[in-house]
């Protein structure tokens, strides 16, 4: 089964922190510029879908559970059906 | 066979008859390789002829359903019956998915898995559109984009998008999940057709691009599963992947021959007729004209049920008959080497009548091609 995948990308840092952000190590990525965009999170007990942000506690609002998923990236991947 | 005269009496029917025939016993197969070619014989020609040919070969039609056939082919060599197989089984184009753009599938079945299962599934269309219109589609070189290579005319667009969630209004107690949730069963029927460019003009109506069998089952999902996938079909051959092989079994037996030598009378007759499949062997009673034949082995025995052969075709060649003792020496089982049944079953792109027909015409291009090779060879040396 051979497959076409899209080779990996290394996620560019979307702030242009550049050489300095780097140097100090504090890491700055795409969602967490202020404070944190959220992501959404799937529950593993009861399976609702729910944003978290940055410092919220790994917890399910709706049953507490703090087993969680993060959700399939929609990437597109391409497949030769053979 | 008498110390050489010279000359030799031509073979009698019998003998000709005998050459034809594959022999079954009971634990060896003897007489397989053809004879009718020239020097085999002394005396006898066997070069091939066309007129002899045309005279002794017949084709005799058993089923001919739009994509169920049988037929037989009588007076060819195994290597042309073969060719035709081969032919039908490899080399005529259909029209496949070739490759699935998987936006997001979280059910429980792998992309890849997923992919070679939407692979697998025949599809039918528009026969114009199909054969005459749809070109083949070219890899694209190194250099070039993922989609240069890809018009209308080579390529059909299809989408599977689906979303199960739970249904309100299933009855309370019920534990089927076709009526608990929303799209439970992804069918072949899900997947829908997009027409591009100037496939409308050929694929609409009746002739859309569709499942052959809607009722495939391609995966199951549960609520908050999520399936969205995009595919392109191409043609292709069934050489490169089975998937494009137009029939779901093209097959060919020898026709059985069964030769009672010894009357098999009453109880025996019922038992033998049990060796074979129904309605192979028929039970007659004895007529009074056999019985009063000296030396026929009816003697005395009118009104007696007999067994004799209605229907070998249907025969499978079990060998049941020689392994009762009382059958011994008074059965003949073979096959006859010229004499090839096909069945053809379509997967639903062509007709089955229509591909042998195009397995024909696929045998003469190549020897059309191989013809003015073989003359300048000739030339050559």
């Amino acid at each position: 089964m051979s497959s076409v995948r899209e080779a990996y990308q290394i996620p560019s840092s979307a702030g242009a922190a550049g050489a300095s952000g780097a140097a100090s190590g504090t890491r700055s990525s795409a969602f967490d510029i202020d404070g944190g965009a959220s992501i959404h999170y799937i529950c593993g007990d009861c399976g609702t879908k729910f944003p978290l942000k940055r410092n919220d506690p790994i917890r399910c609002k709706e049953c507490g559970c703090r087993v969680l998923y993060k959700e399939r990236t929609k990437r597109m991947v391409q497949f030769e059906a053979r | 066979m008498a110390p050489s005269s010279g000359r030799r009496q031509p073979p009698s029917a019998e003998e000709l008859d005998e050459r034809n025939i594959v022999g079954i016993n009971k634990e060896t197969v003897t007489n397989t390789v053809s004879n009718d070619y020239p020097e085999n014989y002394a005396n006898e020609e066997h070069a091939w002829d066309k007129d002899a040919f045309r005279n002794s070969f017949k084709v005799q039609w058993h089923q001919n359903e739009q994509f169920e056939a049988q037929f037989s082919l009588v007076g060819v060599d195994a290597s042309i019956a073969n060719a035709f197989r081969r032919i039908l089984i490899a080399e005529i184009p259909t029209l496949a998915i070739d490759i699935v753009y998987i936006h997001n599938n979280t059910s429980v079945i792998q992309d890849e898995v997923l992919a070679h299962r939407l692979g697998l599934i025949p599809f039918t269309g528009g026969k114009k559109g199909l054969r005459e219109w749809m070109r083949f589609w070219r890899r694209p070189a190194e250099g070039e984009g993922a989609y240069d290579t890809t018009f209308d005319n080579n390529t059909v667009c299809l989408k599977l998008k689906a979303q199960c969630t739970h249904n309100k209004n299933a009855p309370a107690n019920s534990k089927d999940p076709k009526e608990l949730y929303h799209n439970a069963h992804l069918y072949a029927k899900d997947i829908t057709f997009e027409p591009l460019g100037a496939q409308p003009k050929f694929f609409s109506g009746e002739d859309a691009i569709r499942p052959f069998n809607p009722d495939i089952l391609i995966a199951k999902l549960r609520p908050h599963q999520e399936v969205d996938i995009e595919m392109h079909m191409h043609k292709g051959y069934g050489w490169d992947h089975a998937k494009w092989s137009p029939v779901a079994t093209a097959s060919y037996r020898l026709m059985p021959t069964i030769t009672i030598t010894q009357p098999i009378l009453g109880d025996d007759a019922r038992k033998f007729a049990g060796c074979f499949m129904d309605g192979v062997i028929g039970l007659e009673p004895v007529t009074r004209q056999e019985a009063r034949q000296k030396g026929s082995g009816y003697e005395g025995h009118e009104g007696e049920l007999k067994a004799v052969v209605k229907d070998p075709m249907r025969d499978t060649v079990s060998r049941e008959a020689l392994r009762h003792p009382e059958f011994e020496g008074k059965v003949k089982l073979g096959r006859r080497r010229d004499h090839f049944i096909f069945s053809i079953e379509s997967t639903g792109q062509w007709d089955s009548d229509e591909l042998f027909l195009e397995a024909v015409k696929t045998l003469k291009k190549k020897c059309q091609v191989l013809r003015p090779q073989v003359t300048n060879m000739v030339y050559t040396y």
